[in-house]
């Protein structure tokens, strides 16, 4: 149709994002961040059953500093949430968090004195899953989704742009459940 | 960070200093921290442990990092939501907890003799699988800490299909609620004997794959092998129960001493070692894996058909919980009474369900033998509708304390092994 | 023969009506209205009502009902404590036989005696304790936190209760890790989460909540708790504030 015909075979155009985005998506580490019953499950995933290497990210690192998704598996306690901050800002750029389970994304059914409610108030959250505990197919579909956008992903100013056009959008927004675009 | 002439204190901090300070003192010997965020603690564990080279010298626990507050936070629940809150404490063993809870309860209401018999023998058959699932995680972990990944993903295989029975019976794969006071919250579906039965016959085969690859293997000897030696009295001092008491060689079992369900009924062995190291936990575990099979089987043949829920209206759900298409949801029958007939069923049905049964004034324990040890529930009424006051004996939190006996003087290789030894369970220690 | 007869008389007078009802009208009130509720007025028409709680169990000899096996052993528990004991019987406030378990409230200053005795008695042999419950009763005053122990002898395959009281103002109950070092972590629970200073405790620190924590969380005048989650505007209020029935 373009260039891609007279090309000799064996070569393809994308644009460095979607090249990036690949590469990003591909060979995604997971960080180990198990704390409760999800983590059990996030184990089962990791498991023959589910199989989590059908996407490359079997190898669940043990440092932070080698990896780039942090999946918090489960809930976070007061005491347990500065060690979580500290084990994400140990992690390098960029990197990715999946809220796993409804104590991780909001508190649960504890909302109580001993539990934050959700982890979104001590990191930034990529993808909140629900479940008490989510299905290990769940984590599954909150992985590839978030691999999408990860492929997804703009690079240099137009992350920028992205980031200012999201924003804008948000602010737009005056009523709590109606959006006005 | 602190420095005596003995110690350099590396649990924070900024790595230079440690190492500056460490150089400039003759002391050899280190205090690090591992955990509570490391893959071989099993769990938010946290140790500190002080080094003298490979020497551990000194263990130290920390815990509380998965801190919940369910005790307090069932202290605003309903007698019966307080199963969906229990089941939650020690994920792994979720229907130890919450027969626990339910016999607790049902001794504070007195109707323990009244509970069908067909309930107690679904009690007896879950507990036993989910002993056989928690097991299996137990090794699993074991293996995964060690190094052993085979080990782990193997059991995780086998672990699987004990929890496809659980979701075809209770509708999830953890986190039941499924033990209510007064019963079992549903009739056991279609489907599910064939399915234990088929679990029987394909779980002794893979008991034999895992007991080839770890009984007489040689790297897993050792590394269990007189390793975390615990001794009878250590253990009875230390309050230990449960697999690591029975590794000891002392065959204390809740369910022969002070039977509950109908475990009298039953015939099983409690296997007993006297090893008192990894090994014999291990040995112990797996054999009572065999035993719980054995148990199980008897459970198929004590199947009768009859009540799940007490026969006592102000009591027993109302709704009458049935599988439907879409999994879980109330019987059709249920809806189409009280929507449409009476108006009493409903009001009763609204109450019951909204306001919960009210429970005499008194304080009961009861103990059932979980996966981990003594698991007893201590419950206080004050003659309302919610708990006054609940407490759950954890076996993995009074076994932690074992860490310091059982790891100090070997190297820090070790320590892994014991502390996975134990088999504790964060949220059954912090709850 | 003059003995039975006085019981007998006893017995009557403590059951006369009159007795009863100031017994009864001396318990504290556990709940007022048909529903407990506080949010909304109560509708039913019995928004007098007072519904009091029970007054504190005393059971008196014999402790062994022969139609519950569970208490079969309970009479020759209480024998044998009564004599391991000796003059210092009276340390045992009274003792409540209830669901078939058998309770011995005891006085704080003397739990520790009692514990060895209940360890070392061969008698007793209560060998495994699984620990201390705190409680806190806030309108029980002068005994508002309570210390509960649960003692097994794997001995002779036997289960009791030791329960002790101190008042919230001074809340020291002396520690049982000499005599149970299990104890140990469940002291340190019990201090964490309601205040009970264990003395004799090698270590008493927190344990579950982080170290700089302020207050008990699972006393009864510490609230459950809950930040106001927001969610696009509104506000679900924490759940000791929401309506509930009692």
């Amino acid at each position: 149709m373009g260039l891609e015909e007279k090309l000799p075979s064996g070569i393809l155009l994308s644009t460095v994002e979607q090249v990036v985005g690949l590469a990003r998506k591909t060979s995604m580490w997971p960080a180990t961040f198990g704390l409760a019953c999800c983590a059990i499950e996030m184990m089962a995933v990791g498991g023959p059953h589910y199989d989590l290497a059908r996407f490359g990210m079997e190898k669940f690192g043990a440092t932070p500093r080698q990896a780039d998704l942090m999946i918090v598996a489960g809930r976070v306690s007061q005491k347990m949430a500065p060690v979580l901050r500290q084990i994400y800002d140990q992690m390098p750029e960029p990197k990715w968090v999946i809220a796993m389970g409804v104590c991780a994304s909001s508190g649960g059914m504890f909302n109580n004195y001993a539990i934050v409610q959700g982890v979104d108030h001590i990191v930034p959250v990529d993808i909140y899953l629900p479940g008490c505990p989510p299905r290990p197919e769940m984590l599954l579909d909150a992985v590839l989704k978030l691999h999408d956008k990860v492929q997804n992903t703009k690079l240099g100013a137009h992350r920028e742009q992205e980031i200012t056009e999201i924003e804008e959008r948000m602010l737009r927004r005056s009523l709590p459940l109606v959006s006005k675009d | 960070m602190t420095v005596t002439e003995d110690y350099i204190d590396a649990s924070g901090g900024d790595w230079d200093e440690v190492i500056e300070k460490a150089q400039s003192t003759s002391a050899e010997r280190l205090v690090i921290n591992m955990g509570p965020q490391h893959p071989s603690t099993h769990g938010v564990l946290r140790l500190i442990l002080t080094l003298d080279g490979e020497t551990c010298t000194e263990a130290r626990v920390g815990i509380g990092y998965l801190h919940t507050g369910i005790e307090k936070n069932m202290e605003y629940r309903t007698w019966t939501q307080g199963t969906t809150f229990v089941t939650r404490m020690d994920y792994l063993t979720p229907l130890f907890n919450e027969t626990a809870y339910c016999l607790a309860v049902e001794k504070l209401l007195g109707i323990e003799d009244r509970i069908p018999e067909r309930a107690d023998v679904i009690r007896v058959m879950m507990m036993e699988l989910n002993r056989m699932a928690s097991h299996f995680v137990a090794m699993a972990t074991f293996g995964m800490e060690l190094g052993a990944t085979t080990v782990m993903t193997n059991g995780f295989r086998e672990r699987e299909m004990i929890l496809d029975i659980f979701e075809l019976v209770t509708g999830l794969r953890m986190n039941h609620a499924y033990v209510r006071p007064g019963g079992v919250s549903q009739d056991l579906p279609p489907g599910a004997v064939d399915k234990v039965r088929e679990l029987l016959k394909e779980m002794p085969k893979r008991i034999d794959i895992m007991r080839k690859l770890l009984d007489e293997n040689p790297i897993y000897l050792a590394r269990t092998k007189d390793v975390a030696y615990l001794n009878l009295p250590g253990s009875m001092a230390l309050g230990v129960t449960g697999p690591m008491l029975r590794a000891s060689g002392l065959a204390w079992d809740l369910r022969k001493a002070k039977p509950y369900c109908g475990y009298e009924d039953y015939e099983f062995d409690v296997p007993v070692s006297d090893g008192g190291d990894v090994y014999a936990r291990y040995r112990v575990r797996m054999a009572e894996i065999e035993e719980s099979l054995k148990i199980i089987e008897q459970c198929l043949d004590k199947l009768r058909p009859g009540p799940v829920m007490v026969e006592d209206a102000k009591i027993g759900w109302p709704a009458k919980l049935a599988l439907g298409p879409d999994g879980l949801g109330n019987s059709p029958d249920h809806i189409a009474h009280i929507m449409s007939s009476s108006m009493e069923a409903l009001i009763h049905h609204f109450k019951l369900v909204t306001e919960g049964f009210r429970v005499p004034a008194g304080q009961v324990y009861a103990a059932v033998e979980s996966a981990k040890g003594e698991l007893g529930c201590y419950a206080v009424s004050d003659g309302g509708t919610r708990p006054y006051r609940v407490h759950f004996r954890d076996p993995s939190f009074t076994h932690l304390q074992t860490v310091a006996a059982m790891c100090e003087g070997g190297t820090v290789a070790d320590v892994i092994a014991a502390v996975a030894s134990i088999d504790p369970v964060m949220g059954g220690v912090d709850r | 023969m003059s003995t039975e007869h006085e019981r007998e008389r006893d017995e009557e007078a403590a059951n006369l009506p009159d007795k009863l009802g100031r017994e009864r009208l001396a318990a504290p009130v556990r709940r007022t209205g048909m529903f407990g509720t506080h949010t909304t007025g109560d509708t039913s028409g019995f928004g007098g009502l007072r519904v009091r709680g029970s007054a504190p169990v005393y059971s008196g000899r014999p402790f062994t009902d022969p139609d519950d096996p569970r208490t079969a052993d309970f009479d020759r528990v209480a024998d044998d404590l009564e004599a391991a004991l000796g003059e210092n019987a009276g340390v045992v406030e009274r003792v409540e036989v209830s669901r078939g378990e058998l309770t011995f409230h005891v006085r704080r200053e003397a739990l520790l005696e009692v514990a060895r005795v209940l360890r070392d008695d061969p008698a007793l042999r209560y060998e495994l304790c699984t620990g201390v419950v705190g409680v806190h009763f806030p309108d029980d005053a002068g005994r508002e936190l309570h210390a509960v122990y649960h003692l097994r002898s794997l001995t002779h395959n036997s289960e009791i209760r030791v329960s002790t009281t101190c008042p919230d103002a001074d809340p020291h109950v002396p520690s049982l890790v000499s005599v149970y070092p299990t104890n140990d972590w469940h002291e340190r629970e019990a201090w964490d989460f309601f205040g009970i200073v264990f003395d004799g405790h090698p270590a008493l620190t927190r344990i579950q909540m982080p170290d700089d924590w302020h207050g008990h969380p699972q006393r009864k005048d510490y609230p459950l708790g809950g930040i106001p989650v927001e969610y696009r505007g509104a506000t679900v209020p924490p759940p000791d504030e929401r309506r509930s029935y009692k």
